[in-house]
């Protein structure tokens, strides 16, 4: 016991010796950022690549010195693809100091947290969430493409790349991404010259059996469908189609990205699917080339374009930062109002593209799309 | 012409594994007395150990399909053993009711610990150059022909088996009179068991073949088809095995047709309306019997 009193003594010694030397360094102050995506659930590839790009960057930044000299602090937490337990996920963060916050991952979750930092006057930078709401508020930017400038892009890609005229989309009417997208790929697709002659939906609830939604298309003869959706429902509609014997040619969004990584998937059956993403990691800018070393380095997995988007919202941050001159002293409001302004008034070059910002918190860039050969993602020319 | 078929026949697959499923849950109905809600579970923890079996241990299809079932029927014996029995005499079926609500969030958090909520694409039983039948215009998918042929065979079986051996008529026994039963040196417990261990080796079938036929095996897998399975049994008449089946049948031929030729997004909703239409005119469901009390 004595000498379990005696350790214990000698390890507080440590512990506080330690924090004064950390505190000697950094003076006690850091920006502290926090990020929140589903680590584990439904969507896990997408929160796992957002928290661990996000780290990257803090990473790099932290290594060259940090913003203007200071340090930042990074904390990731996981929501399970739920929209309380995104809320639950934001106040945990706060009880731990968080200034600004990276996240959500996903549009819903995005949508349920801005009401918080909306209250709380705290600046939110989504990178993914990418439905129109999330935007809503003026704290709330997003690194990502909205929904409807998926949609458009996606019917003005398949048009001038003339990948067919006649398609099939098969949504999820349940979802606001989802529908979000095909509203205004509907929209776009007569401008394109495109015909969607069979437009089905499936619900939450009932998004294992595809076989009638296939089946219309098939009957139809589209040359393509068209599937603004997430990879789990995409990879199920690809086996069916496969089981089926269904021969077409697939294109989706971002949803799409994470779909190699499922468990026991069978990536032939992705072979020749075609996804707008604004990152290839084939890319073979210096930039790009850096982020997949180093993202492959730190865990082992090849980063798709959640990574890089939560990348880039990093730098955006603090690009933002060093704008505004904001310290870290500031309360979350006023960090929130000056980044606010400097946001509108920065370019950023990152992984995604040369972004600029709306007041409205919508980035301006190029879309890209990349195509799935041999198992990896190619950039399409 | 042609297309209607195939509707058809994706309808009569996909109400082939509500039949299997709702057999189990009319079985259960039957002779215990009970609503046992985390049947759907037993079907989702079947795929599980079928999937552990073909995809991650590399065994044969035919191995996965009996640990499948005889890890369901064990599940099922104990699930009936340790949750179910003491509750027995506890005088309210709501009791047991709640337990069982209980049980399948048990079933489906355990999966969640285990194999963690990222989706797993199921490896299909039947390979990949045998998965479609082309007869002429005509092509079935494998998968469905095998369901529709197993779910027939498993009635077929049952049929006889309730009819024809010792065992079955003391099923039949105990669902009409448990008391009469047991004085006639019927063992109820142990007939209740039996009910208990075929029911859930039929979920451990069914959840290979739902699983075959939609490849994506989540720790929610079972509770949709389970609620669907249920809704077929009250649908064919709560207690009869023919009902269950015909149930089943009809339930996935509506979803499907309905499905394709009103709106994909309202096939629930058309499922459940007729429902209650039909129980509406017929409360005892298509084929249950009116059991009179007696004064």
């Amino acid at each position: 016991m004595k000498r379990m009193k005696q350790f214990a003594s000698l390890a507080i010694t440590a512990a506080m010796t330690v924090g004064m030397l950390s505190a000697a360094v950094s003076a006690d102050d850091a920006f502290k950022i926090g990020a929140i995506g589903p680590l584990t659930g439904a969507a896990a590839n997408y929160g796992t690549a957002v928290i661990n790009g996000a780290q990257i960057a803090v990473d790099e930044i932290n290594a060259a010195g940090g913003i203007g000299g200071v340090q930042i602090e990074y904390r990731g937490e996981d929501d399970e693809l739920d929209n309380e337990k995104s809320i639950n996920a934001y106040n945990t963060l706060k009880d731990w100091g968080m200034q600004i916050l990276v996240g959500p991952t996903t549009s819903g979750c995005s949508i349920a947290v801005s009401e918080k930092t909306k209250a709380d006057n705290m600046f939110q930078l989504t990178p993914s969430g990418s439905a129109k709401d999330c935007t809503n508020y003026d704290n709330v930017f997003r690194v990502c493409f909205s929904d409807p400038n998926q949609g458009r892009a996606s019917a003005r890609y398949i048009g001038e790349h003339g990948l067919a005229k006649k398609v099939g989309v098969i949504y999820d009417s349940s979802d606001v991404y989802s529908s979000g997208i095909f509203a205004t790929f509907k929209e776009e697709a007569p401008n394109q010259g495109i015909e969607i002659a069979v437009e089905e939906a499936f619900t939450a609830d009932n998004n294992v059996d595809f076989s009638s939604q296939l089946q219309k298309c098939a009957d139809a003869g589209v040359e393509l469908i068209f599937l603004p959706i997430y990879y789990t429902q995409a990879g199920t509609i690809l086996q069916q189609a496969a089981m089926m014997g269904l021969q077409t040619k697939w294109f989706g969004c971002d949803g799409l990205d994470g779909m190699l990584d499922m468990d026991n998937f069978q990536k032939e059956l992705a072979e020749g699917v075609m996804l707008l993403t604004p990152f290839a990691a084939d890319a073979e800018d210096e930039l790009t080339q850096n982020f997949v070393a180093a993202y492959k380095a730190a865990y082992n997995v090849t980063p798709n374009q959640f990574a890089a988007d939560a990348y880039d919202a990093v730098y955006t941050i603090k690009a933002a930062i060093e704008k505004a001159g904001v310290t870290t002293d500031m309360s979350i409001s006023d960090i929130c109002e000056a980044l606010k302004t400097a946001m509108t008034e920065i370019e950023v070059t990152g992984l995604t593209g040369t972004i600029v910002w709306t007041a409205d918190g919508e980035p301006d860039k190029d879309p890209k799309a990349v195509v799935i050969e041999d198992g990896a993602y190619v950039s399409m020319q | 012409m042609v297309s209607f078929l195939n509707y058809l026949i994706n309808g009569l697959s996909l109400g082939s594994i509500y039949a299997i499923i709702a057999i189990g849950y009319t079985m259960v109905y039957g002779i215990a007395k009970m609503l046992n809600f985390a049947h759907g579970d037993v079907i989702m923890v079947g795929a599980y150990i079928a999937f552990s079996v073909i995809t991650t241990a590399k065994l044969p299809p035919v191995l996965g399909v009996l640990a499948a079932v005889f890890g369901c029927m064990l599940i099922g014996i104990c699930v009936e053993k340790i949750a179910y029995k003491p509750l027995r005499h506890a005088g309210s079926s709501l009791a047991v009711l709640i337990t069982a609500i209980g049980v399948s969030y048990f079933l489906q958090n355990i999966a969640l610990l285990v194999f963690s909520s990222n989706p797993k694409m199921f490896t299909p039983i039947i390979p990949m150059n045998m998965m479609t039948i082309q007869l002429g215009a005509f092509r079935i998918q494998t998968i469905s022909l095998v369901s529709i042929a197993v779910s027939i065979l498993l009635v077929l079986l049952l049929v006889l088996f309730i009819n024809k051996t010792r065992p079955g008529q003391a099923m039949l026994a105990c669902s009409q009179d448990r008391g009469a039963a047991s004085l006639m040196g019927i063992s109820v417990n142990g007939t209740i068991s039996l009910t208990f261990a075929i029911g859930s080796a039929m979920a451990g079938i069914a959840g290979v073949l739902l699983c075959s036929a939609y490849p994506t095996l989540s720790p929610y897998t079972g509770a949709m088809p389970g609620i669907k399975a249920f809704v077929a049994a009250v649908f064919g008449g709560i207690g009869s095995i023919p009902g269950a089946m015909i149930g089943g049948l009809l339930l996935g031929v509506i979803e499907i047709l309905g499905k394709t030729y009103i709106s994909s997004q309202l096939s629930d909703a058309i499922v459940f309306a007729v429902l209650i239409v039909v129980l509406l005119v017929k409360p005892t469901g298509l084929m249950g019997r009116q059991v009179q009390e007696k004064v």
